[in-house]
């Protein structure tokens, strides 16, 4: 049997009604996803290909790399079937939900990102599907609300606490609660009790799996360093995986600085949302890692202009590789990410998802680490849905840059 | 034989829950004294934590009151304290809040749980697969831990959980949450039946709110009522009369669990 932990990380903090469906699950993880039985495996991969776009370039930017005097490469998850690397794992678990028998699927989404993959997913493999989301996030990702309800989901408000991330994973894990029998929970990141951790960087890790490939036929050896944005942690453990076992490759996940982390206050908020950096070890949604929390153990609001990344958690397994000095945490906050954001989409025609923009924002201000003369970035995704809050948000915090201007002067 | 053994030698018996400082210290102390007064032998006290994955509406909104009311678990051992209630405590909390209390954790929190006359613990995200730590330190000391048994625990599980319980087991009467609940479901009879050869007693719980579920809880041969939900849900009505409330409506429980009672012996 697979540990459910990564050292002191991971486990299974889970109500006993859940259990068995853990066990269930876990047993479904290790025959279908690690033992390819029935060839799951094969089926994945040319479902990803086929209905998904896979693989996915890695291409170089060509005026970044002149920009900052390294060669930038792009590994292209903004290109996947729904803008974002969310498919993997929603096609990966929606078809092990049917190899298992199941009927109906419940998912949580912060951004939007993971609840339109899986309402794709699910209307793709014939599957009922039902996604609980914050209504502040409902509010400020409306066009990926009418996109999982177009593809036939039922998306349910969630109404208690700060309406975002954290109160639709509880709100799902309370409906899979009642309706394990029937019922497989899609969680959207590596994050949750074992084995959704594991089985969620297994699917993404198809990302590192082609880049690593893609890099040594494109420069014939292996990047310096691989960067990319971490909430959840689903693209940057995908993004690291495969180079995990590369001592030379630098792995940097950059987390939402918001505020800034100086800006932590006593009581119930945090002005960001960086787990890695400033988070204290606890357990949170069935899993124990590294957690923003009070002093009593209450976990507190956390902050980002980006939805996907505004979570008080982060998957066990990015906790541990940094405790083993594997991964490399750093900060990038709300108004460099918006200047990266209009960075990428002036430079190389793409819009990035604010998300990624935090990745790209690091490579800015190039803080700490040498990044080397060969860098990754995982483009995690496409920034189209976040367009108005990047407009509002600029305004609201008086971001100087010529796109703002353009378009104030417009206005 | 601990505290919690001694309660249940009387007899089924009903475990009201509420949660800690909702909406205040003081109101708690008198609602506790109510509710022994109504019949109840074992209180459960929640401390509330702010992700409460394994309850309903009612008690989640009880749990944002009490924290924004300034609880905490040192404010909390200090309301046990207080209480000074003849029937044992049990705190009701998640893990997370047991982890991060005091100077070594868990074990600070144990020693001052003990120290403060808390009698059991129940920790909902807490599966007897993650309860090594907190086991070896609970162990030889006087206080319980009681694990949930739920109705989709089979019989190996059974076996795994009854070995490390404590106190008593909570048998949750229904898949999902906490909430209430008019009926008595099906799921209870077969959780009684699978748990019928272990010698610990059984209480059930999970949406129990009148006096003919109770009665029929303890048809089935149940040890215990727990009811929470019914009991939360008149504190938050507020009314000016909720200390006389919520002592007629244990009052109402313990008659049904009589009527069960009657109806064995018959």
């Amino acid at each position: 049997m697979i540990s459910t932990k990564f050292g002191k990380y991971g486990g299974q903090y889970v109500p006993e009604v859940l259990m068995p469906a853990i066990s269930e699950l876990t047993f479904a993880y290790e025959e279908y996803v690690t033992k390819n039985k029935d060839g799951f495996m094969d089926d994945f991969f040319t479902r990803l290909k086929d209905f998904g776009g896979r693989p996915t370039p890695l291409y170089k930017a060509e005026r970044l790399s002149e920009r900052y005097g390294r060669e930038i490469y792009l590994k292209r998850e903004d290109l996947l079937h729904g803008g974002a690397h969310k498919l993997n794992n929603a096609l990966g678990q929606c078809l092990l939900a049917k190899y298992m028998g199941k009927e109906r699927i419940i998912a949580e989404t912060g951004a939007g990102q993971h609840g339109t993959a899986t309402a794709m997913a699910a209307s793709y493999l014939g599957l009922d599907c039902e996604i609980y989301m914050g209504k502040k996030d409902i509010n400020r990702q409306r066009l990926n609300v009418f996109r999982m309800e177009i593809n036939g989901a039922r998306v349910n408000p969630v109404e208690r606490g700060s309406g975002t991330l954290k109160e639709a994973i509880n709100e799902t894990m309370r409906d899979w609660s009642k309706s394990v029998d029937t019922t497989h929970y899609v969680i959207g990141s590596v994050v949750g009790p074992h084995p959704f951790p594991k089985m969620v960087r297994d699917f993404q890790s198809v990302i590192s799996q082609e880049a690593r490939e893609q890099i040594q036929t494109e420069v014939g050896r292996l990047p310096d360093s691989v960067v990319a944005c971490a909430g959840g942690g689903s693209n940057a453990m995908g993004a690291f995986y495969n180079f995990l076992q590369d001592e030379g490759v630098k792995l940097i996940a950059v987390e939402a600085g918001g505020k800034g982390i100086e800006s932590v206050s006593e009581s119930k908020i945090a002005h960001h949302s960086a787990s890695l950096v400033a988070g204290r070890e606890g357990v949170l949604h069935g899993a124990r890692t590294k957690i923003l929390q009070d002093r009593d153990g209450q976990i507190v609001e956390s902050h980002s202009i980006s939805a996907g990344l505004d979570y008080a958690g982060v998957g066990p397994e990015l906790a541990y590789l940094v405790d083993e000095g594997q991964i490399i945490p750093e900060i990038v906050k709300d108004e460099e990410a918006i200047k990266a954001f209009f960075l990428l989409s002036e430079m190389e025609g793409i819009i990035p998802a604010l998300e990624t923009s935090h990745a790209l924002g690091y490579l800015e201000n190039q803080m700490g680490e040498d990044l080397g003369e060969i860098v990754i970035v995982n483009l995690s995704g496409r920034g189209d849905k976040d367009v108005e809050t990047v407009i509002e948000e600029s305004h609201r915090l008086g971001v100087k840059h010529q796109t703002m201007e353009r378009i104030e002067r417009r206005i | 034989m601990s505290r919690i053994g001694v309660a249940f030698g009387e007899g089924p018996i009903l475990i009201p829950y509420i949660t800690a400082g909702d909406p205040s210290q003081e109101s708690t102390i008198e609602y506790v004294e109510a509710l022994v007064k109504g019949g109840a032998k074992i209180i459960e006290l929640g401390l509330p934590f702010s992700e409460p994955i394994a309850d309903g509406p009612i008690i989640q909104e009880a749990i944002n009151r009490s924290l924004e009311a300034g609880m905490n678990p040192k404010k909390f051992f200090e309301l046990v304290s207080l209480m000074n209630c003849n029937v044992p405590v049990v705190v009701m909390t998640y893990y997370n809040i047991i982890y991060q209390y005091g100077e070594v954790p868990v074990e600070s929190f144990v020693t001052d749980a003990i120290k403060h006359g808390v009698d059991g613990m129940i920790i909902p995200d807490l599966p007897v697969e993650e309860a090594e730590e907190i086991l070896k330190i609970c162990e030889g000391r006087e206080i319980d831990l009681i694990f949930i048994v739920a109705p989709t625990t089979r019989d190996q599980r059974i076996e795994k959980i009854m070995g490390k319980i404590s106190g008593f087991v909570y048998v949750q009467a229904r898949l999902g949450i906490t909430g209430v609940q008019k009926d008595v479901s099906q799921s209870t009879y077969e959780s009684l039946e699978r748990l019928k050869g272990y010698d610990i007693p059984k209480a059930v719980g999970f949406g129990v709110s009148n006096a003919n579920q109770a009665a029929e809880i303890v048809r089935s041969g149940a040890d215990g009522v727990i009811a929470g939900s019914v009991f939360v849900d008149i504190i938050q009505r507020g009314d000016a009369n909720a200390v006389q409330l919520l002592e007629d409506k244990a009052r109402e429980l313990v008659r049904g669990i009589d009527e069960g009672i009657e109806n064995n012996k018959s």
